[in-house]
């Protein structure tokens, strides 16, 4: 449930559907090695079983950037917004 | 006899005047009528605010005569900050100003246009400035009031299309004196932090007096500075604002920003639904046409023993395709069902809808109050409409 390592995470959304991408395009060209094939087929059912994950998410993380009394910037975790 | 009690020099009393001046007025916001303006060879502007009943001397240092969106004018009504100070050597005492913008529409607008004009020939709104705003965005900075409704329009709408993601707030008064720079520094903050992929920046809807704090310069020159793409949401579909000439989008409304900087998820989720479909079929395919290549290079032979292995073999990897499938789509069937649900929900609750249709939310201390029960006499409160903000005090609560 930690949003804290989600950057990398959510890099890995767009990569994940671009190399979903190029894994069909590559199986529609053919001319592919039947392990290879095979190969590619598992890693696309993983790739998109991960992006459906993704979008199953239902939490919105509010914060809120504040500075302190030494003027450095903080971020906050904000539950005046939430009802 | 009052002479023999201890005296003060002119100096000593200038001082004490001085002191007690500059501390009881370290920021005020004055309105009046620009009057005996003058520019000296320095670059300072010298000018006097006056209303029918009393007049102030007022000065804008060349520094920040610069910087200003107005340039005043004899006659001019205005609303000025800044702080008073004491010129000790004259024995007089001024109004330091450090903002100005123009009072009354006429002037409101000429203001508007004059800013508009010079930041369009500096080559601020230019396209070519434009950054392209990120396909999924991870985290989503927002500048504008907390407590305001569009804050909460944001939030409805992002909840709705794509929840999986991360709001930081950076708050910033918008409307009323000092606004400009909050915005300012909000937006600078946001670029500081850093790992921003996008932020949205604006307000609701009010009157041109209320969208100013968008038309200064200020907030023009730090939104065309920041890394982070910026979508302007300023009032209603019809206000057209500085800040939205500079911003990479313009927003008409703070809820269609935040459908422009997040997908809908049910479309993302279509296409990796379609995607993987497609991923089976090609995969199916493929086996397919090895398999049938593999028949008719065998049946001349009549090879019975390695058919047979080639059978096994194709069976195996049928059931392993299948069952990949199959537990495939039931990923995103659950997936799809649980967005529909979760549609439905956070539609019922989005207080939005109760806005639009003419109720207000009534907020304390940024946080909706959810009955009057928890209200005290004197509390000070926030009554939110679809347009703007009542701010108000408790005068009695009784139970219904």
């Amino acid at each position: 449930m930690s949003p804290k390592r989600a950057p990398a995470n959510e890099e890995s959304f767009e990569q994940s559907l671009g190399r979903l991408e190029k894994i069909v395009e590559r199986l529609e060209q053919g001319d592919v090695a039947l392990e290879e094939s095979l190969r590619l087929y598992e890693e696309g059912v993983a790739l998109s079983r991960r992006c459906a994950e993704k979008l199953q998410q239902v939490e919105l993380v509010l914060k809120r950037l504040e500075r302190d009394v030494d003027d450095n910037l903080k971020l906050l975790d904000d539950d005046t917004a939430e009802a | 006899m009052s002479l023999d009690r201890p005296f003060l020099t002119v100096s000593e009393i200038t001082r004490k005047i001085k002191l007690l001046l500059e501390g009881e007025f370290p920021a005020v916001v004055v309105q009046g009528e620009v009057s005996n303006l003058r520019r000296h060879t320095s670059g300072h502007i010298y000018l006097t605010l006056k209303d029918e009943g009393a007049q102030i001397a007022a000065v804008i240092w060349r520094s920040r005569a610069a910087s200003l969106s107005l340039i005043p004018e004899d006659g001019m009504k205005v609303v000025a900050s800044g702080r008073v100070t004491v010129y000790e050597v004259r024995g007089q005492y001024q109004l330091d100003i450090s903002g100005i913008r123009p009072l009354g529409l006429g002037e409101l607008q000429m203001a508007f246009e004059r800013l508009k004009a010079r930041l369009a020939e500096e080559g601020l709104f230019e396209e070519r400035h434009k950054q392209p705003l990120p396909v999924f965005p991870h985290r989503v900075g927002v500048v504008t009031s907390e407590t305001g409704a569009a804050l909460q329009d944001i939030l409805n709408v992002l909840r709705r299309r794509f929840p999986g993601i991360e709001v930081v707030l950076s708050p910033a008064r918008v409307q009323g004196a000092g606004a400009a720079h909050e915005i300012a520094s909000a937006i600078r903050d946001l670029n500081e932090h850093g790992n921003i992929d996008v932020m949205i920046v604006g307000r609701g809807g009010g009157s041109l007096e209320d969208l100013w704090a968008f038309n200064e310069e200020e907030v023009a020159r730090a939104i065309f500075a920041s890394g982070i793409p910026v979508v302007s949401a300023v009032g209603h579909e019809i206000d057209y604002t500085i800040a939205d000439y500079v911003a990479d989008r313009r927003a008409p409304t703070p809820s269609a920003a935040a459908e422009m900087v997040v997908p809908d998820r049910r479309a993302v989720l279509e296409r990796v639904a379609g995607l993987a479909r497609q991923l089976g079929d090609v995969f199916r395919d493929d086996l397919d046409a090895r398999r049938e290549a593999v028949r008719r290079a065998l049946s001349s032979y009549a090879l019975s023993r390695p058919l047979d292995l080639l059978r096994q073999y194709s069976q195996r990897l049928d059931d392993r395709t299948r069952a990949m499938t199959l537990s495939l789509r039931h990923t995103f069937e659950m997936a799809a069902s649980r967005l529909e649900g979760l549609h439905a929900r956070v539609s019922s609750m989005d207080p939005g809808l109760a806005l639009r249709r003419g109720y207000a939310i009534v907020y304390r201390d940024g946080k909706p109050v959810s009955g009057s029960g928890i209200l005290r006499p004197q509390d000070r409160i926030d009554v939110t409409f679809r347009d703007g903000i009542a701010r108000s005090t408790v005068e009695s609560v009784e139970p219904s």
